[in-house]
């Protein structure tokens, strides 16, 4: 019973969702309206909990002083003063001038954009030492890539301003994304798509199971 | 010195340096570089111009700090526009660490277009759920989201008042970075309610919208800094976007030199090993 109660639930209702999509009908509607509310309350909850799990494995890891632990302090005293400081503040939490928005403007804000910012050094780096053409698939990659990285900018423009408007490098980056990658990338997406269906049934008919604590 | 010997001797911090120096003189010196919107831009401009005055709009802002110099030069031109052709604007934001940054860009626009709050535009803040919250705000906006950012409630604002869900929205314009987002919303919410849908996007996930693109369920396109670059240059300003663009280009310009000259490098090294 520990198994058939959850698999036949997931079977009810994944059909019943199903069912809400094609019939408009009240009878199904209302039921299915109230099951996707009810999503949303797990996935607050689901916050709850990854921030409490969040803590319990970073305490253990600087309890038992493993590799790194004093970035994980760092991380518990973050969230534990962000956390703290939310609950001292009440609803207005969000309201200028508060310290929970001194925190985002001043410390979030600040070195998330700095991570982001970072990459550029890293991709120039990368570029010459990762980006080699061995083969004709990764020239073709190659060609494709400088096209569209000079394309997408205005100094391309500018650097082929003399040809004609068909061989200008904004036009072949623009046939590079409208033909060939757009083809590969709905290729991609009916696959997934067929996955997704595919493995949304294997759940609906209790085929398979990993969801439940990780049974295959 | 040959130049596989020589790229294997420089030291990296050169190539940090270069890129920074590539990055910074162009913020400081424009070099005020012409700008042609592509099509996807375009379309994305005309879609908000044909909006009558006193349409709804529903933005969802489903980005944070990281992506703000691609998204954020956007969302203000798209609000500005909005505002501008006097539209009523309700914001949502999807993404967890973008509601306060959101909601500073929505003020500051709001206050520059003289729109007033509750009345003009109302911003609803964040909610946890993605999917489900999309396919909520179907049934009810109100509903899903009962209070406002700033914790009023939001059956009591004007501007709700005739806002019931999708059905009272003339578009749907989703600003971006990644999950849930433009896809998202195209895939859940365009085909199913059958509402407009226009998209901002970073640059690195234009390419996977271009197939809805294609097929008109996304109406228009802005990928990237140089999308919205493009559309200042739609709506005759010169923002962030046009600003960062230089900086881009030489950015680009020196990324693509390193790996011509990586390969060039290979080659040599390859040439004298087989001769």
């Amino acid at each position: 019973m520990k198994r058939e109660i959850p698999l036949f639930l997931t079977a009810a209702v994944g059909l019943f969702m199903i069912l809400s999509f094609f019939v408009p009908h009240q009878a199904v509607s209302v039921p299915a309206d109230f099951l996707q509310q009810s999503a949303i309350i797990i996935v607050a909850f689901g916050i709850v909990l990854g921030g409490a799990n969040l803590l319990r494995v970073n305490l253990e890891a600087v309890v038992r002083r493993q590799p790194g632990w004093t970035y994980k302090l760092v991380l518990i005293a973050g969230l534990v003063v962000t956390v703290t400081l939310g609950l001292i503040e009440g609803r207005d939490f969000q309201a200028a001038g508060t310290r929970s928005t001194w925190i985002y403007d001043q410390v979030y804000s600040s070195m998330s954009s700095a991570m982001f910012a970072l990459l550029a050094f890293f991709i120039a780096s990368a570029a010459f030492r990762a980006f080699r053409i061995r083969t004709t698939e990764a020239a073709l990659l190659a060609v494709a890539a400088l096209i569209v990285m000079m394309g997408r900018v205005p100094l391309g423009g500018v650097l082929t301003a003399g040809l004609p408007r068909e061989l200008r490098v904004e036009t072949l980056a623009q046939w590079i994304l409208d033909v060939p990658q757009n083809a590969a990338n709905r290729a991609i997406l009916i696959g997934a798509a067929l996955g997704v269906m595919a493995t949304g049934l294997r759940v609906i008919l209790g085929i398979e199971r990993s969801y439940l604590s990780g049974e295959d | 010195m040959s130049l596989a010997a020589f790229f294997e001797r420089l030291d990296r911090r050169w190539i940090y340096v270069i890129m920074a120096l590539m990055v910074l003189v162009p913020l400081l010196w424009p070099l005020n570089l012409p700008l042609e919107p592509s099509p996807p831009v375009r379309a994305y401009h005309d879609v908000i111009a044909a909006l009558s005055p006193g349409s709804t709009v529903l933005m969802s802002c489903d980005f944070d700090p990281a992506s703000r110099p691609e998204l954020e030069p956007m969302t203000r031109t798209t609000l500005r526009q909005l505002f501008r052709q006097h539209c009523k604007v309700v914001v949502v934001v999807l993404y967890p660490g973008g509601a306060r940054l959101v909601d500073e860009i929505v003020q500051e626009v709001a206050r520059e277009n003289r729109q007033v709050e509750g009345v003009d535009y109302v911003n609803l803040g964040y909610k946890a759920g993605n999917e489900a919250v999309m396919v909520l705000m179907g049934q009810s906006i109100a509903g899903t989201f009962p209070r406002d950012y700033n914790g009023r409630d939001v059956t009591g604002l004007p501007i709700m008042q005739s806002v019931r869900n999708y059905s009272s929205c003339a578009l749907l314009v989703s600003l971006s970075v990644g999950y849930p987002g433009t896809k998202e919303y195209v895939q859940q919410v365009q085909g199913r309610f059958h509402i407009p849908v226009i998209g901002g996007v970073t640059a690195v996930s234009a390419p996977t919208l271009y197939p809805y693109l294609q097929t008109g369920q996304l109406s228009g396109m802005l990928g990237g800094m140089a999308g919205a670059a493009e559309y200042e240059d739609l709506r005759f300003e010169r923002g962030m976007a046009s600003r960062g663009m230089d900086a881009q280009s030489l950015a680009h310009l020196f990324i693509v030199l390193c790996i011509v000259l990586g390969n060039l490098a290979q080659w040599e090294r390859k040439w004298k090993e087989t001769a």
